[in-house]
């Protein structure tokens, strides 16, 4: 093995080795060492948020969770003990709601970009529809909080059929996108078999494209369910937050895990803070379990497609 | 033979007979409303906000109301008494999404690069896995996490020290409270970290395997496959995605509701405590007066018309780059 790049170059024959490394090669590959070592650095560094968090939540929401904390409503913030009842109950009322509107609504328009759309019309809609994912939620509160409040002059007032409107209305455009993508995965073999089987094009639609895309629409379903039950920002314009458990859907101001969290987490008292936290344990455990599993009910319907 | 005299098949006797020549045409019909019903959800919130913000736009002048630095919230009923100004929070959205942005970017490019090419298959899918579930963390409890254990604990010393040792220049000068813009924009970039990254990893995963493969054929090193093949060939892409980034952290409400700090000032140091478009609306609304909502709701099409800028342009360029790519989900 020859080390500098002169004797390699004068080699009697004029042959040079292929693991003599001459001009810059070293150069290049300590940058290469380098850049290795840098990448490695830095994804171990984004990791650290994802951990810290996760840790931070478990272990002050941990010693909060109780069957105390699940039944019963929030004490006066200053005084410990009591739950997030309200919160529980208000968020459970208005994600059913929401999920009642949005589901239906954004997999019919799912359905109707893949299979029924043609042309400029449906490639407006599936356009709208991904740059609806990017409006700030806020903006959905207060527009939802203008038109169904404002706009029945008060008839329908803060509560929670303003907050699941506001929800669903983020949950929209996630159901309608993941939806289509996951319908688009249904072979068109299926379609043509029904039809030759006689089947009209919404009997194949219904009995056919739909069941073969069940586990996959479960995970999009999942996935936007997931998203809105941490949903923060469009409650405080439509819901209002209360901390008493509320069944009047239309005209009284309903909690919600959230804006419980965010309410506990701005006090200066100890006991409304752990509150929060386990609060913020709860939800976190609903969505990660929610997301976690949809995900894996996702990856084991493409595997079956792909068959 | 029979080829020149086909006889015509005979008419199903489904096919006319009762409910059922309608149902196809009904079922479309419905899907078309669904369909429609998204086009027109996004006009009736677009046209009752900017109905509802009309007379503050009136009252105070369309660009006066954008470049205002004065925001007085009055109490009236029906007529305006305040000042309306809202440059404050759209300069303290700006700030805190570019820091974010700044931050987010380097680190997502890294973090694909790395899943993508350098990480062992196995521990691929599981850091892919890891980036997605960061996502799926709702903003409240980074905002709760950043106010009681993430700014306390890491930030504040950090900004305490930067201060210190770099006071002398303005940007890092002046008092460092627990809130302020690069605080919220810290906690923005670990927000936005995950939605860039999964769309540049789609991105970088496209690379056409053959010009990876020439280069290496070339002698080049992996560094070099990196820098000269993978990123140019990615560029547009994450160009898109951290637009799409930057959308999200445009309008991103309680995390920097909770660590923005909340005068109705603009500040051009660093850690000036500011507040922003959506911040701010989610502050106010609760104590709002009808006039000062009015104004909230010219705020609210402020933010909707610098969002929605941010995030077409976005789409356009992830749409032309990364079609195939199913980039909705990470979001």
């Amino acid at each position: 093995m020859t080390e500098s790049t002169t004797s390699s170059s004068s080699s009697p024959t004029g042959h040079t080795s292929l693991t003599v490394q001459d001009g810059n090669a070293r150069r290049r590959k300590r940058k290469n060492a380098v850049t290795r070592a840098v990448l490695t650095f830095l994804m171990a560094l984004a990791a650290v948020p994802l951990v810290l968090i996760l840790v931070e939540v478990v272990r002050e929401g941990a010693g909060v969770i109780s069957w105390e904390f699940l039944t019963q409503r929030e004490s006066p913030p200053a005084r410990e003990g009591g739950g997030y009842a309200a919160g529980f109950v208000g968020t459970g009322i208005m994600m059913l709601m929401a999920i009642g509107i949005a589901v239906p609504l954004g997999l019919a328009a799912a359905i109707y970009l893949v299979d029924y759309g043609k042309g400029a019309f449906s490639t407006l809609i599936r356009f709208v529809t991904d740059v609806m994912t990017g409006i700030p939620s806020v903006f959905i509160g207060l527009a939802v909080y203008a038109i169904l409040v404002l706009g029945t002059g008060q008839v329908i007032s803060f509560g929670g059929f303003t907050g699941a409107v506001a929800i669903a209305i983020v949950m929209l455009p996630i159901v309608v996108r993941s939806s289509e993508e996951v319908l688009k995965t249904v072979s068109t073999d299926m379609r043509r078999g029904a039809f030759a089987l006689g089947a009209r094009k919404w009997q194949t639609t219904t009995r056919v494209v739909l069941p073969a895309a069940a586990p996959g629409l479960t995970t999009s379903i999942m996935l936007a369910v997931a998203r809105g039950t941490g949903e923060t920002a469009p409650l405080i314009l439509t819901a209002f937050g209360n901390v008493n458990i509320v069944t009047d859907f239309f005209n009284t101001a309903i909690g919600a895990v959230p804006l419980q969290i965010y309410n506990g987490a701005r006090q200066p008292f100890a006991p409304g803070i752990e509150r929060a936290w386990g609060g913020a344990l709860s939800l976190l455990v609903i969505v990660l379990v929610l997301t976690v599993i949809a995900r894996y009910i996702g990856s084991r319907a493409s595997k079956a497609h792909r068959v | 033979m029979s080829t020149t005299t086909r006889e015509q098949p005979p008419k199903s006797a489904l096919r006319t007979r009762g409910f059922g020549q309608y149902a196809d045409r009904l079922f479309t019909g419905f899907l078309i409303l669904a369909g429609a019903s998204v086009l027109a959800i996004l006009s009736a919130m677009v046209i009752r906000t900017v109905y509802d913000a009309y007379p503050v736009f009136v009252y105070q002048g369309f660009f006066d109301f954008i470049f205002g630095t004065e925001w007085q919230a009055g109490f009236a009923r029906n007529e305006f008494t305040g000042t309306y100004g809202a440059w404050p929070f759209i300069w303290g959205t700006l700030v805190t999404a570019s820091i974010a942005v700044v931050i987010a970017l380097p680190l997502a490019i890294c973090v694909s690069l790395f899943i993508t090419f350098y990480a062992p298959k196995r521990a691929r899918t599981l850091l892919s896995y890891s980036v997605e579930i960061l996502a799926a963390v709702p903003s409240i409890i980074f905002g709760l996490w950043g106010l009681l254990w993430f700014v306390p604990n890491v930030l504040h010393p950090f900004s305490n020290w930067l201060n210190s040792t770099l006071g002398f220049i303005p940007l890092f000068g002046g008092s460092v409270p627990n809130t302020n813009y690069f605080h919220a924009g810290v906690v923005l970039a670990i927000m936005i970290l995950p939605i860039i990254t999964a769309i540049t990893r789609e991105v970088m995963a496209a690379t056409p395997p053959d010009e990876v493969s020439a280069a290496y054929g070339l002698g080049a090193t992996k560094s070099e496959v990196l820098s000269r093949v993978v990123l140019p060939r990615s560029f547009g892409g994450i160009v898109g995605a951290t637009m799409l980034g930057l959308g999200r952290a445009l309008g991103e409400t309680i995390a920097v509701l909770m660590l923005i700090g909340g005068s109705q000032r603009a500040g051009y140091r660093l850690f000036f405590a500011g507040d922003s478009l959506a911040a701010h609306i989610a502050a106010t609304f609760q104590d709002a007066s009808p006039e000062t909502l009015t104004a909230l709701m010219g705020v609210g099409v402020v933010l909707f018309l610098l969002t929605m800028v941010v995030n077409v342009v976005a789409r356009l360029i992830v749409w032309r780059f990364a079609r195939s790519a199913s980039a909705g989900d990470a979001l």
